[in-house]
């Protein structure tokens, strides 16, 4: 390599790395605003928690075991999209697609599992026009799902763009970025299984 | 996997990432969970006491996670991202702490009758 290459190779990737600087921080302030969107269907459901409206209260709804599940496959499912980064990192293209595969089959088992109690409450006549402490907590735990959903669409369609043009500068950024918001959706996680599920299970 | 040699095309904010960090956020996050979990079915303590655990348990993992999995730490690329974090905490506190006691101050204040009144003018409330 010349030094003249050499040189312009310096040069492209200070400016990937710039690029990839600014995605992130942007990224970054996107996810912040999204916890102000959260913070506000937080507030909302510790206001009409008990709002139950002759209806079910929390503790009598919940089926903590189930939450509990729900809850380790998604912490399980952080860890392998962490794996899959580290993966990125050495450049290893099907390490890098195992792990986000099994990412992708987590958050596909968290989503059923949420999306199967959401039916089973409604079939019960429990839906989000039965009370207030309803209406809050569907709106916050399905907007919580709606941000999974998308994560999953995002991963699908990563894994496909990966496959096709290989762990290319841009991908590997894209599937930073995407851990990112993986990973924000299980902080996310951490206040909607304390404050909804375990407080509300405590009847505290 | 520190194993690596040469330059990554991994974003350099990510380059602390590592398997023994994310083995140690993992492993911490599922002890606190499961302890949080067991606190509340166990019941083992009064109402107070529970609360406060389980708001330091939800804390300490959220404290894990930045740090192993999201991977902020001090250093100049990521102090921004850290400034953005304390200003989010700070709105998400006054929105969620306002609210609550908005709320609660009008939910004290009024009488049912009073309620029943002004949802009657207002069309709900």
């Amino acid at each position: 390599m010349s030094a003249a290459e050499f040189a312009a190779g310096g040069q492209t990737d200070a400016r990937d790395g710039e690029v990839d600087a600014k995605a992130i921080f942007g990224f970054w302030v996107y996810l912040m605003t999204d916890c102000v969107l959260f913070a506000g269907l937080f507030a909302t459901y510790a206001v009409l928690r008990d709002n139950t409206f002759g209806g079910p209260a929390g503790y009598q709804i919940f089926n903590m075991p189930e939450v509990l599940v729900e809850t380790l496959v998604l912490l399980m499912s952080s860890f392998t999209c962490g794996l899959g980064v580290l993966a990125a990192r050495s450049n290893r293209t099907s390490q890098v697609l195992g792990w986000f595969a099994a990412t992708f089959v987590l958050g596909l088992v968290f989503l059923t599992i949420e999306l199967t109690d959401f039916q089973s409450l409604v079939t019960q006549g429990n839906s989000w026009t039965r009370s207030g402490f309803l209406s809050a907590y569907f709106t916050l735990v399905g907007t919580h799902g709606l941000h999974i959903t998308i994560g999953l669409l995002w991963m699908a369609v990563l894994v496909v763009r990966i496959l096709k043009t290989g762990l290319t500068r841009g991908n590997v950024r894209r599937l930073t970025l995407l851990s990112l918001f993986w990973h924000f959706l299980d902080l996310v996680w951490i206040f909607i299984f304390t404050i909804v599920y375990l407080m509300g299970a405590a009847r505290v | 996997m520190s194993d690596h040699a040469g330059p990554s095309i991994l974003p350099a904010e990510m380059r602390s990432a590592s398997l023994r960090g994310y083995i140690f956020g993992f492993a911490g996050s599922i002890v606190l969970t499961v302890a949080a979990y067991l606190l509340v079915v166990g019941h083992a303590s009064t109402n107070g006491v529970l609360v406060s655990a389980l708001v330091l348990l939800a804390l300490v993992q959220f404290g894990l996670q930045l740090v192993f999995f999201l991977h902020l730490n001090m250093t100049t690329q990521q102090k921004w991202r850290l400034y953005m974090l304390g200003a989010m905490v700070i709105v998400v506190l006054v929105i969620v702490i306002g609210s609550l006691w908005i709320m609660g101050n009008l939910n004290t204040r009024m009488t049912p009758a009073q309620e029943q009144q002004y949802m009657t003018a207002q069309g709900g409330l």
